[in-house]
């Protein structure tokens, strides 16, 4: 494992690099053939709605890999994550147009544990609410 | 329908071997827009200290889940899978998941529980290597909502 980021250079409330995630419905049927998961609500206007949801939603571990990236991209070495969890809280909802949707992401050091990892606390937002709950990373630095 | 309590503590046998491959890590990876060299060169995974390319970290949901779908499908449980959303997911990793791997996951049901209707299943998939060991867990957790809810 080789993270670029020192555990000594950091302290609670360092803030990592923020990201915008881009997401239209050509990304989640990408995703849909990547990852195995054709649910129909990720890709199915009509079925979508006919089970309750506003429109075609994303899927949740799509969203969960993109919050990663701000983590990963930080280390330089994904191999560096020990620990990480989501809550799902709230749909990210991909509208059928040239925009799609946005997912916002934000992490902040919570913790600085034991054997040089620390706790990253995610943020990541679309549409202006908060999409994922419990967001929180482990990472060990060099 | 309020699920079978008996099933806490239960686990499914390991499932068949899942190979890694590089082009199916590559084919992820390009889904989630992540341009991440470690994920595609293994130069630059060796680089960092990998024997091979490694996936991301969420990638390995897709075999975990799969090894669940053995849970959720199982009618003693009496699970109803269209009413079925993702709650929580959470993974500890031992090691990344690297090409190469042949992965197997042993599923338990670690709870059951029913709230306001909702059926609530926290499933664990412990990953192990062909030598053994393990690299990753994961925890799902699925919410069954109420019939009748939209």
């Amino acid at each position: 494992m080789a993270a670029k980021i020192a555990y000594d250079d950091v302290q609670v409330g360092t803030e990592l690099p923020a990201r915008t995630f881009r997401v239209n419905r050509a990304t989640l049927v990408r995703y849909a053939g990547a990852s195995g998961d054709f649910n129909p609500i990720h890709w199915d206007e009509r079925f979508a709605k006919e089970v309750g949801l506003p429109d075609v939603i994303a899927h949740g571990m799509f969203t969960m890999a993109e919050v990663a990236r701000v983590v990963t991209d930080w280390t330089g070495d994904p191999g560096s994550v020990v620990e990480y969890g989501v809550r799902f809280t709230r749909p990210v909802v991909v509208p059928n147009d040239d925009q799609g949707a946005t997912i916002e992401v934000s992490g902040r050091i919570a913790a600085k544990l034991d054997d040089h990892t620390v706790r990253v606390d995610l943020t990541a937002t679309s549409a202006g609410r908060k999409v994922l709950g419990m967001s929180r990373a482990v990472v060990r630095l060099a | 329908m309020a699920l079978d309590q008996s099933f806490v503590g239960r686990s499914y046998p390991p499932t068949e071997p899942y190979e890694v491959g590089r082009e199916k890590i590559r084919e992820f990876a390009e889904a989630v827009g992540d341009p991440t060299p470690a994920y595609t060169d293994p130069e630059a995974a060796k680089a960092l200290g990998h024997r091979d390319v490694i996936a991301p970290p969420t990638f390995v949901f897709a075999i975990t889940y799969r090894a669940a779908g053995e849970v959720i499908e199982d009618p003693r449980l009496g699970l109803d899978y269209s009413r079925v959303v993702h709650g929580d997911q959470r993974f500890a990793y031992n090691r990344p998941v690297r090409a190469g791997d042949r992965l197997s996951v042993t599923s338990t049901i670690e709870s059951v529980t029913s709230m306001a209707g909702n059926d609530i299943l926290d499933i664990r998939g412990d990953v192990h290597d062909e030598a053994g060991e393990h690299v990753v867990t994961g925890w799902t957790k699925l919410v069954a909502r109420a019939a009748g809810e939209a």
